[in-house]
Protein backbone atom coordinates (compact mmCIF):
# COMPACT_ATOMS: atom_id res chain seq x y z
CA UNK A 1 0.00 0.00 0.00
CA UNK A 2 1.42 3.35 -1.07
CA UNK A 3 1.63 6.01 1.63
CA UNK A 4 3.49 9.23 2.12
CA UNK A 5 6.53 9.03 4.40
CA UNK A 6 4.64 11.43 6.67
CA UNK A 7 2.54 8.41 7.77
CA UNK A 8 5.45 6.36 9.08
CA UNK A 9 8.24 8.89 9.68
CA UNK A 10 9.06 12.25 11.15
CA UNK A 11 12.04 14.41 10.29
CA UNK A 12 14.21 17.40 11.09
CA UNK A 13 16.44 19.43 8.81
CA UNK A 14 19.00 22.20 9.05
CA UNK A 15 22.05 23.63 7.37
CA UNK A 16 25.66 22.58 7.14
CA UNK A 17 27.24 25.22 4.95
CA UNK A 18 25.68 24.98 1.50
CA UNK A 19 24.38 21.49 2.31
CA UNK A 20 21.10 20.73 4.01
CA UNK A 21 20.96 17.86 6.45
CA UNK A 22 17.72 15.99 6.93
CA UNK A 23 17.21 13.33 9.54
CA UNK A 24 14.42 10.92 8.66
CA UNK A 25 13.16 9.00 11.69
CA UNK A 26 10.79 6.02 11.67
CA UNK A 27 7.77 6.53 13.93
CA UNK A 28 8.27 2.98 15.19
CA UNK A 29 11.17 0.52 15.14
CA UNK A 30 9.19 -1.78 12.84
CA UNK A 31 9.32 0.77 10.01
CA UNK A 32 13.09 1.22 10.14
CA UNK A 33 14.11 -1.80 8.01
CA UNK A 34 11.65 -0.64 5.37
CA UNK A 35 12.95 2.93 5.09
CA UNK A 36 16.51 1.65 5.27
CA UNK A 37 15.80 -0.53 2.24
CA UNK A 38 13.61 1.85 0.26
CA UNK A 39 14.76 5.41 0.91
CA UNK A 40 18.07 5.36 -0.92
CA UNK A 41 20.33 8.33 -1.61
CA UNK A 42 19.44 8.07 -5.30
CA UNK A 43 15.70 8.27 -4.60
CA UNK A 44 16.17 11.27 -2.33
CA UNK A 45 18.28 12.98 -4.99
CA UNK A 46 15.50 12.42 -7.53
CA UNK A 47 12.83 13.63 -5.11
CA UNK A 48 14.67 16.91 -4.55
CA UNK A 49 15.02 17.72 -8.24
CA UNK A 50 15.55 21.46 -8.69
CA UNK A 51 16.28 21.87 -4.96
CA UNK A 52 19.33 19.69 -4.34
CA UNK A 53 21.84 20.51 -7.06
CA UNK A 54 24.67 18.37 -5.69
CA UNK A 55 25.12 14.82 -4.52
CA UNK A 56 23.17 13.15 -1.72
CA UNK A 57 24.98 11.25 1.03
CA UNK A 58 23.16 8.81 3.31
CA UNK A 59 24.08 7.61 6.80
CA UNK A 60 22.33 4.99 8.93
CA UNK A 61 21.47 5.33 12.61
CA UNK A 62 19.73 2.06 13.48
CA UNK A 63 19.85 3.05 17.16
CA UNK A 64 17.54 6.02 16.49
CA UNK A 65 15.53 4.19 13.75
CA UNK A 66 16.83 6.93 11.50
CA UNK A 67 18.62 7.84 8.29
CA UNK A 68 20.58 11.06 7.92
CA UNK A 69 20.88 12.62 4.48
CA UNK A 70 23.29 15.34 3.43
CA UNK A 71 21.96 17.22 0.40
CA UNK A 72 24.94 19.04 -1.06
CA UNK A 73 24.68 22.31 -3.01
CA UNK A 74 21.13 22.94 -1.84
CA UNK A 75 21.01 26.23 0.04
CA UNK A 76 22.06 28.80 -2.56
CA UNK A 77 25.56 29.24 -1.16
CA UNK A 78 24.75 28.76 2.52
CA UNK A 79 23.04 30.60 5.33
CA UNK A 80 24.77 33.96 5.17
CA UNK A 81 25.15 34.34 1.43
CA UNK A 82 21.94 32.65 0.27
CA UNK A 83 19.07 34.61 -1.25
CA UNK A 84 16.66 31.72 -0.66
CA UNK A 85 13.62 32.12 1.54
CA UNK A 86 14.64 28.86 3.24
CA UNK A 87 18.35 29.69 3.41
CA UNK A 88 18.91 27.27 6.28
CA UNK A 89 16.98 24.32 4.89
CA UNK A 90 14.51 24.30 7.76
CA UNK A 91 11.60 23.11 5.60
CA UNK A 92 13.49 20.31 3.84
CA UNK A 93 12.30 18.00 6.66
CA UNK A 94 8.68 18.54 5.65
CA UNK A 95 9.60 18.17 1.97
CA UNK A 96 11.13 14.70 2.41
CA UNK A 97 7.94 13.51 4.13
CA UNK A 98 6.14 14.04 0.79
CA UNK A 99 7.97 11.00 -0.62
CA UNK A 100 5.85 7.92 -1.27
CA UNK A 101 6.68 4.43 -0.06
CA UNK A 102 5.07 1.00 -0.40
CA UNK A 103 4.19 -0.39 3.01
CA UNK A 104 2.71 -3.88 3.55
CA UNK A 105 -0.80 -3.20 4.94
CA UNK A 106 -0.18 -5.58 7.85
CA UNK A 107 2.81 -3.53 8.95
CA UNK A 108 0.75 -0.38 8.73
CA UNK A 109 -2.17 -1.79 10.72
CA UNK A 110 -0.13 -3.19 13.56
CA UNK A 111 -0.77 -1.03 16.60
CA UNK A 112 2.21 0.91 17.87
CA UNK A 113 3.78 -1.07 20.67
CA UNK A 114 5.17 0.70 23.65
CA UNK A 115 8.85 1.08 23.09
CA UNK A 116 10.97 -1.20 25.24
CA UNK A 117 14.48 -0.24 26.24
CA UNK A 118 16.90 -1.71 23.78
CA UNK A 119 19.53 -3.83 25.48
CA UNK A 120 21.83 -4.30 22.57
CA UNK A 121 24.16 -1.68 21.24
CA UNK A 122 23.76 -1.54 17.51
CA UNK A 123 27.16 -1.72 15.86
CA UNK A 124 27.54 -0.34 12.40
CA UNK A 125 29.91 -1.21 9.66
CA UNK A 126 30.85 0.42 6.37
CA UNK A 127 28.89 3.23 4.72
CA UNK B 1 31.72 14.25 44.01
CA UNK B 2 28.07 14.98 43.31
CA UNK B 3 25.86 12.00 42.47
CA UNK B 4 23.85 13.97 39.97
CA UNK B 5 23.79 17.43 38.44
CA UNK B 6 21.02 19.17 36.54
CA UNK B 7 21.92 21.48 33.68
CA UNK B 8 19.28 23.68 32.09
CA UNK B 9 19.21 25.10 28.61
CA UNK B 10 18.38 28.81 28.77
CA UNK B 11 18.91 30.06 25.23
CA UNK B 12 19.39 28.30 21.91
CA UNK B 13 20.57 31.27 19.86
CA UNK B 14 20.95 35.04 20.12
CA UNK B 15 17.35 36.14 19.88
CA UNK B 16 15.74 33.05 21.43
CA UNK B 17 12.71 33.29 23.74
CA UNK B 18 13.64 36.07 26.22
CA UNK B 19 11.62 34.58 29.09
CA UNK B 20 13.24 31.13 28.84
CA UNK B 21 16.35 31.60 31.02
CA UNK B 22 14.34 33.62 33.53
CA UNK B 23 11.71 30.87 33.82
CA UNK B 24 14.30 28.10 34.05
CA UNK B 25 15.86 29.75 37.09
CA UNK B 26 12.56 30.93 38.61
CA UNK B 27 10.99 27.45 38.46
CA UNK B 28 13.99 25.72 40.03
CA UNK B 29 13.15 24.33 43.47
CA UNK B 30 13.83 21.30 45.68
CA UNK B 31 11.64 19.08 43.51
CA UNK B 32 13.08 20.32 40.24
CA UNK B 33 16.51 21.67 41.16
CA UNK B 34 19.12 23.21 38.90
CA UNK B 35 22.88 23.32 39.33
CA UNK B 36 23.81 24.95 36.02
CA UNK B 37 22.29 26.82 33.13
CA UNK B 38 23.93 27.02 29.71
CA UNK B 39 23.09 29.68 27.15
CA UNK B 40 24.20 29.59 23.54
CA UNK B 41 24.39 32.95 21.77
CA UNK B 42 26.70 32.46 18.81
CA UNK B 43 25.87 31.50 15.26
CA UNK B 44 28.35 31.56 12.38
CA UNK B 45 27.91 35.22 11.42
CA UNK B 46 27.30 36.56 14.91
CA UNK B 47 30.99 37.18 15.48
CA UNK B 48 31.27 39.48 12.44
CA UNK B 49 28.34 41.57 13.68
CA UNK B 50 29.95 41.80 17.11
CA UNK B 51 33.35 42.63 15.61
CA UNK B 52 31.76 45.57 13.75
CA UNK B 53 30.10 46.77 16.95
CA UNK B 54 33.43 46.61 18.78
CA UNK B 55 35.14 48.66 16.05
CA UNK B 56 32.59 51.43 16.62
CA UNK B 57 32.67 51.11 20.42
CA UNK B 58 35.50 49.33 22.28
CA UNK B 59 33.03 48.50 25.08
CA UNK B 60 30.66 46.64 22.72
CA UNK B 61 30.99 43.33 20.88
CA UNK B 62 29.04 40.92 23.07
CA UNK B 63 25.40 39.87 23.42
CA UNK B 64 23.85 42.87 25.21
CA UNK B 65 20.69 40.85 25.88
CA UNK B 66 22.78 38.51 27.98
CA UNK B 67 23.56 41.26 30.49
CA UNK B 68 19.83 42.07 30.78
CA UNK B 69 19.09 38.39 31.42
CA UNK B 70 21.86 38.03 33.99
CA UNK B 71 20.67 41.19 35.73
CA UNK B 72 17.16 39.75 36.04
CA UNK B 73 18.24 36.32 37.29
CA UNK B 74 21.08 37.44 39.58
CA UNK B 75 19.17 37.26 42.89
CA UNK B 76 17.81 33.80 42.00
CA UNK B 77 21.07 32.27 40.79
CA UNK B 78 22.85 33.48 43.90
CA UNK B 79 20.19 32.29 46.38
CA UNK B 80 19.71 28.97 44.56
CA UNK B 81 23.40 28.59 43.74
CA UNK B 82 22.93 28.04 40.02
CA UNK B 83 26.00 28.55 37.87
CA UNK B 84 25.62 30.12 34.43
CA UNK B 85 27.80 29.22 31.47
CA UNK B 86 27.49 31.09 28.19
CA UNK B 87 29.36 32.00 25.03
CA UNK B 88 27.57 35.37 24.86
CA UNK B 89 30.87 37.18 25.47
CA UNK B 90 31.30 37.26 21.70
CA UNK B 91 34.44 39.16 20.72
CA UNK B 92 34.57 41.07 24.00
CA UNK B 93 34.15 38.84 27.08
CA UNK B 94 35.96 41.41 29.27
CA UNK B 95 33.42 44.15 28.48
CA UNK B 96 30.60 41.66 29.00
CA UNK B 97 32.00 40.73 32.41
CA UNK B 98 32.38 44.39 33.38
CA UNK B 99 28.77 45.08 32.41
CA UNK B 100 27.67 42.14 34.59
CA UNK B 101 29.77 43.44 37.48
CA UNK B 102 28.10 46.85 37.08
CA UNK B 103 24.64 45.26 37.15
CA UNK B 104 25.54 43.18 40.20
CA UNK B 105 26.91 46.23 42.02
CA UNK B 106 23.61 48.06 41.47
CA UNK B 107 21.83 45.18 43.15
CA UNK B 108 24.41 45.05 45.93
CA UNK B 109 25.42 41.52 44.97
CA UNK B 110 28.99 40.22 44.99
CA UNK B 111 29.72 37.66 42.32
CA UNK B 112 32.62 35.70 40.83
CA UNK B 113 32.79 35.82 37.06
CA UNK B 114 35.18 33.87 34.87
CA UNK B 115 36.08 34.74 31.31
CA UNK B 116 37.76 32.68 28.60
CA UNK B 117 40.02 34.55 26.19
CA UNK B 118 42.33 34.02 23.20
CA UNK B 119 39.78 32.40 20.87
CA UNK B 120 39.88 35.63 18.86
CA UNK B 121 42.75 35.27 16.37
CA UNK B 122 41.81 38.18 14.08
CA UNK B 123 44.97 40.11 14.95
CA UNK B 124 47.29 37.13 14.60
CA UNK B 125 46.18 35.82 11.19
CA UNK B 126 49.29 37.14 9.43
CA UNK B 127 51.69 35.76 12.01
CA UNK B 128 49.88 32.40 11.87
CA UNK B 129 50.17 32.38 8.07
CA UNK B 130 53.84 33.38 8.33
CA UNK B 131 54.56 30.48 10.64
CA UNK B 132 53.08 28.02 8.17
CA UNK B 133 49.45 27.67 9.26
CA UNK B 134 47.49 27.70 6.02
CA UNK B 135 43.96 28.43 7.28
CA UNK B 136 42.61 27.26 3.94
CA UNK B 137 38.88 26.76 3.51
CA UNK B 138 38.16 23.30 4.87
CA UNK B 139 35.14 22.85 2.60
CA UNK B 140 36.56 24.09 -0.71
CA UNK B 141 40.32 23.82 -0.10
CA UNK B 142 40.80 27.42 -1.31
CA UNK B 143 43.72 29.48 -0.05
CA UNK B 144 42.93 32.32 2.35
CA UNK B 145 44.92 34.70 0.12
CA UNK B 146 41.94 35.60 -2.06
CA UNK B 147 39.89 36.93 0.84
CA UNK B 148 42.59 37.85 3.39
CA UNK B 149 42.02 41.62 3.00
CA UNK B 150 38.29 41.25 3.53
CA UNK B 151 38.34 39.14 6.72
CA UNK B 152 36.00 40.58 9.37
CA UNK B 153 36.36 38.09 12.19
CA UNK B 154 38.38 34.98 13.01
CA UNK B 155 37.79 32.79 16.03
CA UNK B 156 38.91 29.40 17.22
CA UNK B 157 36.28 27.11 18.69
CA UNK B 158 37.44 26.21 22.18
CA UNK B 159 35.91 23.22 23.95
CA UNK B 160 34.94 22.50 27.53
CA UNK B 161 38.32 22.65 29.27
CA UNK B 162 38.82 26.42 29.67
CA UNK B 163 35.33 26.54 31.23
CA UNK B 164 36.27 23.68 33.56
CA UNK B 165 39.24 25.78 34.70
CA UNK B 166 36.99 28.78 35.40
CA UNK B 167 34.63 26.55 37.42
CA UNK B 168 37.60 25.15 39.38
CA UNK B 169 38.49 28.69 40.34
CA UNK B 170 34.99 29.15 41.72
CA UNK B 171 33.29 31.21 39.02
CA UNK B 172 29.51 31.42 39.36
CA UNK B 173 29.18 32.85 35.86
CA UNK B 174 31.47 31.84 33.00
CA UNK B 175 31.54 34.06 29.91
CA UNK B 176 33.36 32.83 26.83
CA UNK B 177 33.88 34.01 23.31
CA UNK B 178 33.74 31.36 20.62
CA UNK B 179 33.20 28.06 22.44
CA UNK B 180 31.46 25.05 21.01
CA UNK B 181 27.82 24.93 22.05
CA UNK B 182 28.40 21.42 23.37
CA UNK B 183 31.35 22.47 25.54
CA UNK B 184 29.01 24.66 27.60
CA UNK B 185 27.21 21.52 28.82
CA UNK B 186 30.13 19.09 28.94
CA UNK B 187 32.23 21.41 31.16
CA UNK B 188 30.11 21.19 34.34
CA UNK B 189 29.99 17.39 34.04
CA UNK B 190 33.79 17.19 33.81
CA UNK B 191 34.07 19.60 36.73
CA UNK B 192 31.57 17.89 39.02
CA UNK B 193 32.32 14.26 38.17
CA UNK B 194 36.10 14.57 37.78
CA UNK B 195 36.11 12.97 34.34
CA UNK B 196 39.51 12.51 32.69
CA UNK B 197 40.23 14.23 29.37
CA UNK B 198 40.94 10.88 27.70
CA UNK B 199 37.79 9.19 29.01
CA UNK B 200 36.39 9.49 25.51
CA UNK B 201 33.04 7.83 26.20
CA UNK B 202 32.35 10.35 28.96
CA UNK B 203 33.52 13.26 26.80
CA UNK B 204 31.13 12.01 24.11
CA UNK B 205 28.29 11.62 26.62
CA UNK B 206 28.59 15.24 27.77
CA UNK B 207 28.92 16.35 24.16
CA UNK B 208 25.72 14.56 23.17
CA UNK B 209 23.93 16.13 26.15
CA UNK B 210 25.22 19.47 24.91
CA UNK B 211 23.90 18.82 21.41
CA UNK B 212 20.46 18.09 22.85
CA UNK B 213 20.45 21.29 24.97
CA UNK B 214 22.12 23.69 22.55
CA UNK B 215 19.04 24.56 20.51
CA UNK B 216 16.78 25.30 23.44
CA UNK B 217 13.22 24.02 23.07
CA UNK B 218 14.01 22.18 19.83
CA UNK B 219 14.36 19.04 21.97
CA UNK B 220 11.33 19.73 24.16
CA UNK B 221 8.50 20.20 21.68
CA UNK B 222 9.57 23.14 19.53
CA UNK B 223 9.79 22.55 15.78
CA UNK B 224 8.56 19.02 16.50
CA UNK B 225 7.52 17.33 13.27
CA UNK B 226 6.44 13.99 14.73
CA UNK B 227 3.24 15.24 16.29
CA UNK B 228 3.13 19.00 16.77
CA UNK B 229 -0.63 18.99 17.27
CA UNK B 230 -0.20 16.99 20.48
CA UNK B 231 2.26 19.47 21.99
CA UNK B 232 0.63 21.13 24.98
CA UNK B 233 0.89 24.80 25.86
CA UNK B 234 3.43 26.12 23.36
CA UNK B 235 2.96 29.50 25.05
CA UNK B 236 4.71 28.29 28.19
CA UNK B 237 7.06 25.84 26.52
CA UNK B 238 9.61 24.42 28.95
CA UNK B 239 13.24 24.44 27.82
CA UNK B 240 15.14 21.16 28.29
CA UNK B 241 17.10 20.10 31.36
CA UNK B 242 19.81 17.42 31.35
CA UNK B 243 20.02 15.39 34.54
CA UNK B 244 23.53 13.98 34.38
CA UNK B 245 25.15 11.11 36.27
CA UNK B 246 28.84 10.30 36.86
CA UNK B 247 28.69 7.16 34.66
CA UNK B 248 27.88 9.26 31.58
CA UNK B 249 24.17 8.51 31.45
CA UNK B 250 21.74 11.38 31.51
CA UNK B 251 18.04 12.06 31.41
CA UNK B 252 16.49 14.82 29.33
CA UNK B 253 13.49 16.41 31.01
CA UNK B 254 11.95 19.83 31.76
CA UNK B 255 10.38 21.63 34.69
CA UNK B 256 6.95 20.27 35.72
CA UNK B 257 3.85 22.18 34.60
CA UNK B 258 5.62 23.81 31.68
CA UNK B 259 4.45 23.38 28.09
CA UNK B 260 6.04 21.29 25.37
CA UNK B 261 6.98 17.63 25.38
CA UNK B 262 10.08 15.55 26.03
CA UNK B 263 9.79 12.16 24.35
CA UNK B 264 11.92 9.68 22.47
CA UNK B 265 10.76 11.36 19.26
CA UNK B 266 11.50 14.94 20.40
CA UNK B 267 15.00 14.00 21.54
CA UNK B 268 15.69 11.93 18.41
CA UNK B 269 14.76 14.88 16.18
CA UNK B 270 17.22 17.15 17.93
CA UNK B 271 19.94 14.47 17.80
CA UNK B 272 19.63 14.51 14.02
CA UNK B 273 19.69 18.29 13.75
CA UNK B 274 22.56 19.69 11.70
CA UNK B 275 24.74 16.61 11.80
CA UNK B 276 26.85 15.10 9.04
CA UNK B 277 28.40 11.66 9.39
CA UNK B 278 26.85 10.45 12.66
CA UNK B 279 29.91 8.35 13.52
CA UNK B 280 32.09 11.44 13.47
CA UNK B 281 30.64 14.31 15.45
CA UNK B 282 33.85 16.26 15.90
CA UNK B 283 34.44 18.73 18.72
CA UNK B 284 37.68 19.95 20.32
CA UNK B 285 36.91 17.58 23.22
CA UNK B 286 36.29 14.26 21.41
CA UNK B 287 34.79 12.58 18.39
CA UNK B 288 31.33 11.41 19.43
CA UNK B 289 29.63 8.45 17.75
CA UNK B 290 25.94 9.25 17.34
CA UNK B 291 25.24 5.71 16.13
CA UNK B 292 25.97 4.50 19.67
CA UNK B 293 23.37 6.61 21.45
CA UNK B 294 20.54 4.66 23.08
CA UNK B 295 17.24 6.27 24.04
CA UNK B 296 14.66 5.05 26.53
CA UNK B 297 11.39 6.90 26.96
CA UNK B 298 10.64 6.81 30.69
CA UNK B 299 7.34 8.69 30.28
CA UNK B 300 6.32 11.88 32.05
CA UNK B 301 8.65 14.00 29.90
CA UNK B 302 11.73 12.00 30.79
CA UNK B 303 14.05 10.33 28.26
CA UNK B 304 17.09 8.34 29.33
CA UNK B 305 20.15 8.66 27.08
CA UNK B 306 22.92 6.11 27.54
CA UNK B 307 25.62 3.85 26.07
CA UNK B 308 27.31 6.73 24.26
CA UNK B 309 30.70 5.99 22.73
CA UNK B 310 33.48 8.40 21.83
CA UNK B 311 36.92 8.43 20.27
CA UNK B 312 40.01 10.63 20.79
CA UNK B 313 39.79 14.27 19.80
CA UNK B 314 41.73 15.50 16.76
CA UNK B 315 44.84 17.68 16.90
CA UNK B 316 42.97 20.62 15.37
CA UNK B 317 40.71 23.42 16.47
CA UNK B 318 38.05 24.48 14.04
CA UNK B 319 38.36 28.14 13.06
CA UNK B 320 35.36 30.20 12.05
CA UNK B 321 36.17 33.22 9.93
CA UNK B 322 33.91 35.67 8.17
CA UNK B 323 34.68 38.03 5.31
CA UNK B 324 32.98 40.70 3.20
CA UNK B 325 31.65 39.33 -0.06
CA UNK B 326 29.73 42.14 -1.80
CA UNK B 327 26.17 43.32 -1.27
CA UNK B 328 22.61 42.08 -1.38
CA UNK B 329 19.10 43.49 -1.25
CA UNK B 330 15.58 42.14 -1.39
CA UNK B 331 12.08 43.47 -1.90
CA UNK B 332 8.56 42.04 -2.05
CA UNK B 333 5.21 42.76 -3.74
CA UNK B 334 1.85 41.05 -3.26
CA UNK B 335 -0.38 40.10 -6.20
CA UNK B 336 -4.00 38.93 -5.83
CA UNK B 337 -6.75 37.14 -7.75
CA UNK B 338 -7.43 37.04 -10.62
CA UNK B 339 -4.37 35.42 -12.19
CA UNK B 340 -2.13 36.19 -9.23
CA UNK B 341 0.73 33.91 -10.30
CA UNK B 342 0.57 35.01 -13.93
CA UNK B 343 0.94 38.63 -12.83
CA UNK B 344 3.72 37.82 -10.40
CA UNK B 345 5.70 35.99 -13.08
CA UNK B 346 5.18 38.89 -15.48
CA UNK B 347 6.45 41.36 -12.84
CA UNK B 348 9.63 39.32 -12.61
CA UNK B 349 10.10 39.45 -16.36
CA UNK B 350 9.53 43.22 -16.42
CA UNK B 351 11.95 43.86 -13.56
CA UNK B 352 14.71 41.76 -15.11
CA UNK B 353 14.23 43.58 -18.42
CA UNK B 354 14.49 47.00 -16.79
CA UNK B 355 17.59 46.06 -14.76
CA UNK B 356 19.25 44.71 -17.90
CA UNK B 357 18.43 47.92 -19.73
CA UNK B 358 19.98 49.90 -16.87
CA UNK B 359 23.20 47.90 -17.26
CA UNK B 360 23.02 46.22 -13.84
CA UNK B 361 25.22 43.23 -13.11
CA UNK B 362 24.62 40.72 -10.35
CA UNK B 363 26.23 37.48 -9.24
CA UNK B 364 22.75 36.17 -8.61
CA UNK B 365 19.17 37.34 -8.96
CA UNK B 366 16.57 35.12 -7.37
CA UNK B 367 12.80 35.43 -7.58
CA UNK B 368 10.58 33.35 -5.33
CA UNK B 369 6.83 33.04 -4.93
CA UNK B 370 6.00 32.99 -1.23
CA UNK B 371 2.75 31.25 -0.50
CA UNK B 372 3.11 29.15 -3.63
CA UNK B 373 6.38 27.21 -3.90
CA UNK B 374 9.30 29.20 -2.46
CA UNK B 375 10.36 26.40 -0.11
CA UNK B 376 9.30 23.15 -1.77
CA UNK B 377 9.79 24.09 -5.43
CA UNK B 378 8.75 21.38 -7.86
CA UNK B 379 7.33 19.26 -5.02
CA UNK B 380 4.48 21.74 -4.61
CA UNK B 381 1.13 20.17 -5.53
CA UNK B 382 -0.94 23.37 -5.83
CA UNK B 383 -1.74 24.42 -9.40
CA UNK B 384 -0.51 27.90 -10.28
CA UNK B 385 -4.00 28.88 -11.41
CA UNK B 386 -5.38 28.01 -7.95
CA UNK B 387 -3.13 30.50 -6.16
CA UNK B 388 -5.27 33.51 -5.17
CA UNK B 389 -2.59 35.61 -3.49
CA UNK B 390 1.14 35.47 -3.75
CA UNK B 391 4.05 37.42 -2.35
CA UNK B 392 6.77 37.74 -4.96
CA UNK B 393 10.20 38.16 -3.43
CA UNK B 394 13.01 39.60 -5.52
CA UNK B 395 16.56 39.28 -4.22
CA UNK B 396 19.93 40.18 -5.72
CA UNK B 397 23.53 39.74 -4.70
CA UNK B 398 26.76 41.00 -6.27
CA UNK B 399 29.95 43.02 -5.98
CA UNK B 400 28.66 46.14 -7.79
CA UNK B 401 26.90 48.28 -5.19
CA UNK B 402 25.36 50.62 -7.79
CA UNK B 403 23.55 47.71 -9.41
CA UNK B 404 22.09 46.74 -6.04
CA UNK B 405 20.97 50.35 -5.46
CA UNK B 406 19.38 50.46 -8.92
CA UNK B 407 17.53 47.23 -8.12
CA UNK B 408 16.06 48.88 -5.01
CA UNK B 409 14.76 51.77 -7.10
CA UNK B 410 12.94 49.49 -9.52
CA UNK B 411 10.63 47.52 -7.20
CA UNK B 412 8.01 50.13 -6.24
CA UNK B 413 7.55 51.37 -9.83
CA UNK B 414 6.14 47.96 -10.73
CA UNK B 415 2.97 48.93 -8.87
CA UNK B 416 2.04 51.74 -11.29
CA UNK B 417 3.85 50.45 -14.36
CA UNK B 418 3.02 46.73 -14.33
CA UNK B 419 0.11 44.30 -13.99
CA UNK B 420 -2.80 45.29 -11.67
CA UNK B 421 -4.05 44.26 -8.24
CA UNK B 422 -0.71 44.60 -6.54
CA UNK B 423 0.16 45.90 -3.09
CA UNK B 424 2.36 45.24 -0.10
CA UNK B 425 5.25 47.53 -0.82
CA UNK B 426 6.15 49.01 2.53
CA UNK B 427 9.24 50.01 4.41
CA UNK B 428 10.82 52.05 1.63
CA UNK B 429 13.36 51.12 -1.00
CA UNK B 430 15.38 47.98 -0.42
CA UNK B 431 18.89 49.12 0.55
CA UNK B 432 22.12 47.23 -0.10
CA UNK B 433 23.41 45.34 2.90
CA UNK B 434 26.83 43.77 3.29
CA UNK B 435 27.10 40.10 2.46
CA UNK B 436 29.19 38.37 5.08
CA UNK B 437 30.48 35.00 3.93
CA UNK B 438 31.78 32.20 6.10
CA UNK B 439 35.26 30.69 5.96
CA UNK B 440 35.72 27.52 8.02
CA UNK B 441 39.29 26.33 8.57
CA UNK B 442 41.42 24.16 10.83
CA UNK B 443 44.28 25.19 13.08
CA UNK B 444 46.72 23.03 15.06
CA UNK B 445 45.71 23.15 18.71
CA UNK B 446 49.27 24.06 19.74
CA UNK B 447 48.98 27.40 17.91
CA UNK B 448 46.62 28.93 20.47
CA UNK B 449 46.32 28.67 24.24
CA UNK B 450 43.11 29.63 26.01
CA UNK B 451 43.45 32.07 28.89
CA UNK B 452 41.08 32.03 31.86
CA UNK B 453 40.56 34.93 34.25
CA UNK B 454 38.29 34.65 37.29
CA UNK B 455 37.52 37.78 39.32
CA UNK B 456 35.12 38.76 42.06
CA UNK B 457 33.41 42.11 42.28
Amino acid sequence: MKVQLLEICHARSGDKGDAANVGLIARDARFYPLIKKEITAAKVKKHFKGICLGKVERFELANLWALNFLLHNTLGGGGTVSLKQDAQGKTIAAAILRMEINVPPALLRKPTQKQKPSKRVVKKKGK
Amino acid sequence: MKKRIRIASGQGFWGDLPSAPIDQVRLANDKSPLDYMMMDYLAEVTMSIMQKQKLRDPKAGYAKDLVDVIDKILPDIVSKNIKVITNGGGVNPEACRDAIFAAARKRGIKIKVGIVLEDNILDSIDSLLASGHKLKNMETGESLKGVRDRVLSANVYFGAWPIVEALRQGAQIVITGRTTDTGLTLAPMIHEFGWAADDWDKMAAGTVAGHILECGAQSSGGNFSADWKSVKDFTNIGFPIAEAYPNGEFIITKHPKTGGVVSRASVAEQLLYEIGDPREYITPDCVADFTSIQLEDLGKDRVRVYDIKGRPSTEFYKVSMSYNDGYSAQGTLTYTWPDAMEKARLSDKILRGRLKKAGCTFEEMRTEYLGFNSCHGLLTQTKESDVEEVVVKFAVRGQDKNSIIEFGKNIAPLILTGPPSVTGFAGGRPKPSDVVAYWPALLKKAAVTPRVIVEEA
